[in-house]
């Protein structure tokens, strides 16, 4: 995997600070200057290596790339955005975190070369950006999904599947759905994805909520860590742009004994 | 102290090299491994431009009909490289060249030979038909000019499994499926030297885009059955003993298998799994890490539908 290290930071850091102006892009993105406006809108950015960035240094499948955002080396993150540059839907993921640690795992499509980053807001406003390159055959954001290609997504629409685990940091919570993610870019079919994500344990407390795009990968496939207790029933709750409800329960369990290790 | 005409002699020859490389053209150098039996290693490495894509081991077997292929490389280029070379060092035409499996890196030379004498199984003939022109953009991106001329050409002899005798020299075919789900293993009587395909890799981790791990296992357990002395692998070095890159093989399937269950039932995500520690054992395997985040990819979803557990209302 790639860690990735950007070894300006400290300088762009130091520069940044003095004064809110734009920041060269270490990835020197074509895109940069428009996204990061639509994305940032005016609060400060900073390039920042301690949002770990990571996914595998080859993309086998365009239609299904894995990346991990760890930004748990910052203190008072309340929001992660994991967007790609050069995608017809550059954002993925908006996850907006309340009683969670600073981590995020997905899939996402890829439509051609391009950056991959996290970035992630502070309580002040301000985010924190890091990323890398990563290359890609064309066509991941415009191919149909496998399971309209098969003809069998509706008979799987809404099935979720998910465990929560309870162990040295935090209560790690795998989730999958069934979903195609249509992007729209395909002839004839309209875009259709799941809009909306939200976990909720006991007595209310709010573990967070996300807002997700087309441009995740069919499937969804989505980790985050909650400060949940083990025997905790965790509401999962979410809707898509049919408004169907998707609605399922996770009971926290222990964690087995080589991960709570780790 | 070398004189400065020698120093920019050798200045000139270094400055020669990329340039040579940049002509695409395969050196290709048939290794005997036995009696009439020769094999051209590939690089024990990912299909890349550095490479022309020329990655798996083919192997050219003498008749007295004519010359034998199993396999025949990644392009045209290749396939006509491979043509010359193999005939240059058995000195009669190819007559025959055997396809082990679907994958580009083996078959796309196959432009270079009359259709005719293009041999498949009728599992891989159907597979080719629907998948066999389907690598043809991703190769292009990943090896650009290397291709250049290089069309899918489908095989134009059907091929059962079983015996065929050529020029004197009887060859046992194996169809078995795992690898892929057409896979083609080939006995050579004379020497012993079993020609494995994809089934079998030795010191370079196998790739598995289109594995299924439980045949897979079964076809290995086939291969060691025959009474062959030696193997050639489809990818990596010869091994000179019946079993030994048969049984690394299956060692890394099963290592693979278990892992990445134990990953999921873990509640590990895809990146953290093609991150995670490769046993010492498997330092020798040349790409492992490269093939470890390709098999999560490849088979960390299904895995996922099978073990994580429904929390939908619905579920069954």
């Amino acid at each position: 995997m790639i860690r990735i290290a950007i070894a300006a930071t400290g300088a762009v850091l130091m520069a940044g600070s003095a004064q809110a102006q734009p920041q060269r892009d270490p990835l020197e993105s074509p895109t940069w200057q428009g996204l990061a406006a639509s994305l940032f809108g005016t609060e400060r950015v900073h390039f920042d290596d301690r949002v770990k960035v990571e996914f595998p240094a080859i993309a086998e499948d365009q239609h299904s790339f894995p990346v991990t955002i760890d930004a748990r080396g910052i203190a008072g993150v309340k929001r992660i955005l994991l967007f790609a540059d050069l995608n017809p839907i550059p954002l993925a993921i908006d996850y907006s975190l309340e009683a969670a640690r600073p981590y995020l795992a997905a899939r996402i499509k890829l439509d051609q070369r391009t950056p991959v980053r996290g970035a992630v807001q502070l309580a002040d406003g301000s985010w924190l950006v890091n990323g890398g390159w990563i290359d890609a055959a064309g066509g991941g954001c415009s191919a149909p999904p496998a399971s309209r290609v098969k003809g069998d997504w509706a008979e799987h629409l809404g099935e979720m599947r998910g465990i929560a685990l309870n162990g040295a940091d935090g209560t790690r919570i795998r989730l999958a759905f069934r979903h195609p993610m249509d992007t729209g870019f395909v002839a004839n079919i309209p875009s259709y994805h799941i809009e909306h994500v939200g976990l909720v344990g006991a007595q209310g407390r709010r573990y967070g909520d996300m807002q997700i795009e087309a441009s995740v990968a069919e499937d969804p496939a989505i980790t985050t860590i909650a400060d949940a207790a083990t025997g905790e029933e965790i509401m999962v709750a979410g809707n898509d742009t049919n408004g169907i409800g998707y609605e399922g329960r996770l009971k926290v369990a222990e964690a087995p004994a080589a991960f709570a290790a780790r | 102290m070398p004189d400065r005409r020698a120093v920019l002699a050798g200045l000139a020859g270094m400055l020669a090299m990329p340039v040579q490389a940049r002509d695409f053209s395969y050196v290709l150098r048939p290794v005997p491994v036995g009696d009439g039996i020769w094999v051209i290693r590939g690089t024990d490495a990912a299909i890349a431009m550095a490479n022309g894509g020329a990655i798996a081991n083919i192997t050219v077997i003498a008749t007295a009909a004519g010359t034998v292929l199993v396999d025949c490389g990644p392009s045209l280029r290749y396939g006509q490289a491979l043509k010359a070379a193999a005939e240059g060092v058995t000195g009669r035409p190819v007559t025959r060249v055997y396809l082990t499996h679907l994958h580009p890196d083996h078959i796309y030379g196959a432009g270079a030979f009359d259709p005719a004498i293009v041999a498949a199984t009728p599992a891989l003939a159907a597979l080719l038909k629907t998948e066999g022109a389907g690598f043809s953009d991703g190769m292009y991106r990943l090896l650009g000019d290397w291709m250049r001329g290089t069309e899918f050409a489908p095989p134009g002899r059907i091929i059962e499994g079983g015996e065929e005798v050529t020029g004197g020299r009887r060859l046992r075919l194996v169809p078995l499926s795992g690898h892929s789900p057409a896979d083609l293993a080939i006995l050579d009587d004379r020497t012993g030297i079993l020609v494995a395909g994809d089934l079998v890799f030795h010191d370079r981790a196998p790739s598995t885009p289109h594995a299924r791990l439980g045949p897979w296992r079964q076809a290995l357990t086939a291969l060691k059955a025959l009474d062959h002395r030696s193997t050639i692998p489809g990818h990596g070095p010869v091994d000179p003993t019946p079993a030994t890159a048969i049984d690394q093989t299956r060692d890394w399937l099963d290592w693979l298998e278990a892992s990445l269950r134990a990953a999921v039932a873990d509640g590990r995500d895809m990146v953290e799994a093609g991150n995670m520690a490769i046993p010492p054992r498997f330092a020798r395997l040349a790409a492992a890490r490269y093939e470890l985040q390709r098999s999560v990819s490849h088979l960390y979803p299904g895995i996922e539908a099978e073990l994580l557990p429904r929390i939908d209302p619905r579920r069954p």
